[in-house]
């Protein structure tokens, strides 16, 4: 038997946009404490939820990974989508790559340093210390160098991405951006986690590179080798096996380094103590998704190996 | 045709009418529980300037989001210059909402930026891109409009509060609105510089023509620039009429807000 319109509801026969302001106001119900900006009504906003429905910590926590999807997923939406903000872009790539440069490039040294005088005696040990240059350079290209500079970018560019935009948040900013006729998630979101993914890797690079020259300091303390010899050798141990998925997984890094600190920072609330737990909250899960991403990373790169 | 029926013709025809511009139905929105608007039935004529008075928490901060389209209404119909705000597409309704300027209570200045990219960031985003010299001709005219030229080098950080609400209303005005809402635009403010910002509201509507909903605590603020008044309570309006009328309310709840 058909049914009526009056049956069926809304909600099967209502134009789209009255299905979209029903479903819109079960997800209100649902979420009680519901942030009044518009900006965050297109994404599930799990603050709250804990004191309307009973959620475990680990319930908590899915709805935070379900909630960053559905973020990301706006993200490659809108990333294809004109108009391109490439001044805006331009501008983030300066700050977080240019400025970032001389802290990963000063714990680029160290690590490189570091790691050769530690290693050294080890090795001098089992007579194997020819082997020095090799063990360095395959350690800070397949690993550290992609490791240790993920970690520092996800604490300074991280944090400040996530700050930044939550005190955009706070102080109506992002507000009245929409206001003015502009797409904040493109023009703040697009921009910076683009700019994290193209920035990473190049400091990777020179971190490396930095890090390589450290270790052939290192070396230099205790003895002299010439530079010539020390990196021809670190060239001949390194085949493109070690440098491709190393600086391949350098993107992964920089856009959940990027993504992490805008999706903190655009969904933040409580007013300046918002602003607070959004920057830490981007270190801290920016971080473990480093290790994560690196960890699957590896098994990949060994499938193939094998 | 039933009552019902030539009541809701009759009140899509005054929609309809040139001279309202925003129009809203039975509007309502919750926040989960809470539910803040319970069916606002309010109408902005063209041209004039709409107190919206009430108790903190009574919902007018999200009632001017909602014709901003920050916040987006659960029930009820929204008209924006006669049109149904649930009927157009994304793109109509953000070329309409081009034509609403809002100041906000905190002037939502952008920090990072210094006073003149802050009133170039409203026009660097239209469609057609402007000529250098009219941006920078559109700029030194908005600053001279709300008294700042001298500050167009400084970051906001470095304007006090009343400069910052002039800052604010410039780089809302710069777009030329045809609509301006105005969030508690005299609040945290100095007798003196209160009465600044009320006689620049005047000053817009005259100049530029603007229709525009205020919200305010400041009574002197409605005063002088309301050609209507109206009263909120708990999501719902309760009471209308001029600053005159409504002073002398039988209503000793409604004559507090004036003494």
């Amino acid at each position: 038997m058909q049914q009526s319109q009056e049956e069926r509801g809304p909600l099967e026969n209502g134009s789209p946009k009255e299905k979209q302001r029903i479903i819109r106001r079960i997800v209100s119900q649902l979420t009680p404490h519901q942030s009044q900006n518009s900006h965050l009504e297109g994404d599930i906003a799990p603050k709250g939820l804990p004191e309307a429905i009973p959620v475990s910590r680990m319930g908590a926590f899915f709805l935070k990974v379900s909630s960053l999807t559905i973020f990301t997923l706006r993200f490659f939406k809108e990333v294809f989508r004109p108009p391109y903000e490439f001044h805006e872009l331009a501008k983030q790539s300066f700050l977080i790559g240019y400025k970032s440069f001389p802290l990963v490039g000063i714990t680029g040294f160290i690590i490189g340093l570091v790691l050769t005088i530690q290693s050294r005696p080890t090795l001098a040990k089992f007579g194997a210390e020819a082997w020095l240059p090799a063990m360095v350079a395959v350690s800070i290209i397949r690993e550290i160098g992609p490791a240790i500079t993920a970690l520092i970018f996800a604490g300074k560019v991280g944090s400040g991405i996530g700050a930044e935009l939550a005190s955009m948040n706070v102080t109506e900013q992002i507000d009245a951006m929409q206001v003015s006729g502009t797409n904040p998630f493109k023009y703040l979101v697009v921009t910076r986690v683009l700019s994290a993914t193209l920035m990473l890797p190049i400091l990777v690079i020179l971190s490396d590179a930095i890090g390589l020259f450290g270790s052939y300091v290192a070396v230099n303390l205790n003895g002299h080798v010439s530079a010539y010899l020390y990196f021809s050798q670190i060239f001949q141990s390194l085949e493109y096996k070690d440098l491709l998925p190393a600086f391949v997984k350098t993107f992964f890094f920089g856009f959940a380094v990027g993504i992490i600190g805008c999706y903190e920072g655009y969904n933040a609330n409580k007013g300046t103590e918002g602003v607070g737990k959004a920057a830490n909250a981007a270190v801290v899960f920016a971080s473990l998704m480093v290790f994560i991403i690196d960890m699957i990373a590896v098994q990949i790169t060994s499938l193939f190996q094998n | 045709m039933s009552a019902i029926e030539a009541a809701a013709v009759t009140e899509h025809a005054h929609h309809q009418d040139d001279h309202v511009v925003v129009a809203m139905e039975h509007l309502e929105k919750s926040f989960g529980d809470n539910h803040v608007l319970r069916g606002i039935d309010l109408v902005l004529k063209k041209g004039e300037n709409l107190v919206l008075l009430g108790k903190s928490g009574t919902g007018k901060s999200v009632l001017i989001k909602c014709v901003v389209g920050l916040v987006d209404c659960d029930e009820g119909n929204l008209f924006l210059f006669g049109q149904n705000v649930a009927d157009l597409d994304e793109k109509k309704l953000m070329d309409i909402r081009k034509k609403i300027g809002f100041l906000f209570q905190s002037s939502a200045l952008y920090d990072s930026m210094t006073v003149r990219e802050n009133l170039e960031f409203p026009l660097n985003r239209q469609q057609q891109p402007i000529p250098k010299e009219e941006m920078e001709s559109l700029v030194r005219e908005a600053l001279q409009n709300v008294g700042l030229a001298e500050a167009i080098d400084k970051t906001p950080l470095e304007l006090s509060g009343g400069m910052r609400k002039r800052l604010g209303l410039a780089r809302t005005l710069i777009l030329k609105p045809e609509i301006m809402l105005y969030d508690e635009p005299t609040a945290g403010l100095d007798p003196i510089t209160s009465k600044e910002i009320s006689n620049l509201i005047l000053e817009v509507q005259q100049t530029y023509g603007t229709s525009s909903i205020i919200i305010t605590h400041d009574i002197d603020c409605a005063r002088r620039t309301a050609n209507r008044i109206i009263i909120m309570k708990d999501g719902v309006c309760v009471a209308e009429g001029s600053y005159a009328d409504l002073k002398k309310s039988a209503d000793e709840w409604i004559r507090s807000f004036f003494e």
